[in-house]
């Protein structure tokens, strides 16, 4: 398992943060790839049930990984590499 | 990538468009270029010679000027244009920024392959719970394993090779769940003899299977999965011939991570705005139509790998080829492709398909699976629409397959469009022998309104381009 950042020339690892908190990741990695190594396999919940949801397809095709990256609504988290500084939101607001 | 080889190698200018931030696909999924690395992951795959090879031979035509290689491409829509194809797809190489891309090219191939194909059961909606794919793609793009104690479920042989990637980095895989029942095997040997290379990876996986002690279960199925904020247990239970679980037979285990996958559907987005004419691909799914040298029956346009029907990476290598040689064949290109005679590539075609053909009737999605469902089973994961409701619109409505279900339930709208609820929902709902049709998507990527308020203009004039 790559939980966290092996770096050997960079002294810190990159890490971008998930609702203001720093979440490291290795570069190469998506955001749902980084999220699940930290073990988060759930980072939002959906409209009607209020039930948790995460990384389900892994391909973009199930659209259960919705999150916020640098304001941007709606993106697939399991898509998106993820680098530093990137400013991630989960939560409700991203199923509609 | 065989494909845009061998055009490239027959003298073609290409433009090779894909959605992923490295060439090779769903089976050869990579980190991108630059975390080769900090990521390694060159132990979970197969075949790696071909795909450097293949590589390299990108490499070279990229140098020569005659390949744009598009990553991060991906194609929202395509169109047909007079004197060719339109093809419409975003740039997302350096985000947030999105920039619309048009290529214009008189021929066209596409090779989208296909996503995992799920049946719903209680509890599949909690985290934890994946798809075969989901974990596959997380293990091989972003050397991450999904969790600890791992179960594994549905049919198809695609099930072993995410068990053994699964072991290999240290997870615990508590069971193999097979629907299906292996002397179904033994009812088509022909097919099977004819492709000793698949004999040796199936003997391959079977001994890292037994090396880590991951017990393969046949004729079960996965049929509940429980937990609060995370998949906590896992129901199992030894399947009826139909598919119904077996009373008295149902066994918890525990397991922080479930992975299901019931063969796969075929990605038709950007072929059926098109218009090319599709067929019973025999697994319960439609393909594109092709004749023997991949044509589909739109001209200039051609198709290899899964869209034509699921059935494997080495398919899709021959197909590639034999499509890029048509191709070639069709413009009369000068030169010739430097790769064998396409006679041998077409019966290569050939053979793996009747071993598609061969598994798809030993690993069927079982008749009886719906037994396993409750009225409050959530079916389409999106707008979180129940067995129960689904049941109630055919009952009340007499709807006869997904659409119409869609129109009455809202099974289908959500972000998937579908995607993941659209073959258990038809099983519900249609006549038991017709094969899954999915919608027609005028878009198959959602894309910002900037972006497509700026894809007016063609971005280059280049010869084929495939999209893969
Ligand atoms: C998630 C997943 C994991 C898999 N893992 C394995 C495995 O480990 N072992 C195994 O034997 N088989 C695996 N398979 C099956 C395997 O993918 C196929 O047998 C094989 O890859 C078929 O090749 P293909 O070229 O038809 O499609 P793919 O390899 O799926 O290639 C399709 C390509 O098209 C691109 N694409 C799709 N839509 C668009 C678009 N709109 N715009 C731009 N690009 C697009 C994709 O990014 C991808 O690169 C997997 C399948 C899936 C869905
Ligand atoms: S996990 Fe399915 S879209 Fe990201």
């Amino acid at each position: 398992m790559t939980g966290a950042a092996e770096e050997t020339d960079v002294p810190t690892a990159p890490a971008f943060t998930v609702d203001g908190e720093p979440l490291a990741f290795v570069p190469g990695q998506t955001l749902a790839a980084a999220l699940v190594a930290s073990g988060r396999v759930a980072w939002r919940t959906t409209r009607g049930g209020q039930r948790p949801r995460g990384v389900f397809c892994g391909i973009g095709v199930c659209y259960d990984c919705l999150v916020t990256v640098d304001g941007r609504r709606g993106q697939r988290a399991c898509l998106v590499q993820a680098r530093a500084g990137m400013a991630v939101g989960t939560g409700e607001g991203d199923d509609d | 990538m065989a494909a845009a080889a061998a055009a490239l190698d027959g003298g073609l200018r290409v433009v090779l468009v894909d959605s992923g931030p490295a060439p090779g696909g769903q089976f050869w999924r990579h980190p991108p270029d630059h975390a080769r690395e900090t990521l390694p992951t060159g132990d979970l795959h197969h075949d790696l010679r071909t795909y450097r090879a293949l590589r390299a031979a990108l490499a070279a035509h990229e140098r020569t000027g005659r390949l744009t290689l598009l990553l991060d491409h991906p194609v929202w829509t395509t169109a047909r244009a007079a004197d060719g194809f339109t093809v419409h797809a975003v740039d997302r190489s350096r985000p947030p920024e999105e920039r619309a891309v048009v290529l214009r090219a008189p021929a066209l191939i596409v090779a989208t392959g296909a996503y995992d194909r799920q049946l719903p059961f209680p509890g599949w909606d909690l985290p934890g719970v994946l798809t075969v794919g989901g974990i596959q793609s997380l293990l091989k793009g972003g050397g991450v394993v999904a969790g600890r104690r791992v179960v594994l479920g549905g049919t198809g042989p695609f099930l072993l090779p995410v068990a053994a990637a699964l072991a290999a980095r240290g997870a615990e895989v508590v069971a193999v769940c097979e629907a299906g029942a292996p002397s179904a095997w033994l009812r088509h040997p022909a097919p099977l003899l004819r492709n000793p290379a698949k004999w040796a990876e199936a003997a391959g996986y079977a001994y890292t299977l037994a090396r880590h002690r991951i017990p393969v279960r046949t004729r079960t199925g996965i049929v509940g999965a429980e937990g609060e904020e995370r998949v906590a247990v896992v129901r199992i239970a030894a399947l009826e011939g139909g598919g119904a679980p077996m009373p008295g037979t149902e066994r918890r285990i525990e397991a922080d991570t479930v992975g299901v996958g019931w063969g796969f559907v075929p990605q038709l987005d950007l072929l059926l705005p098109l218009g090319c004419d599709l067929a019973d691909a025999g697994d319960g799914t439609m393909a594109a139509v092709v004749d023997a040298g991949q044509r589909t029956t739109v001209p200039g346009l051609y198709a290899a790998g899964e869209t034509c029907g699921v059935g494997g990476a080495a398919l899709a290598l021959s197909e590639g080829r034999v499509a890029a040689v048509s191709v070639l064949t069709d413009l009369s290109a000068p030169g010739r492709p430097g790769l064998r005679p396409p006679a041998a590539e077409r019966r290569a075609v050939v053979r793996h398909r009747a071993f598609a053909r061969a598994l798809a009737r030993a690993h069927p999605v079982p008749r009886d699976w719906p037994a396993w469902l409750t009225d409050d089973t959530t079916v389409c994961r999106c707008e979180e629409v129940t067995a129960g409701t689904v049941r109630a619109a055919r009952a009340d409505g007499s709807a006869i397959d997904h659409r119409q279900v869609k129109q009455l339930t809202r099974a289908g709208m959500g972000w998937c469009q579908g995607r993941m609820c659209g073959p258990a929902v038809h099983c519900l709902v249609a006549a038991r022998a017709e094969p899954y049709t999915p919608a027609e998507r005028l878009i198959a990527t959602p894309l910002t309104l900037g972006a497509l308020a700026d894809s007016g203009e063609p971005f280059t004039g280049e010869t084929p381009s495939e999209p893969t």
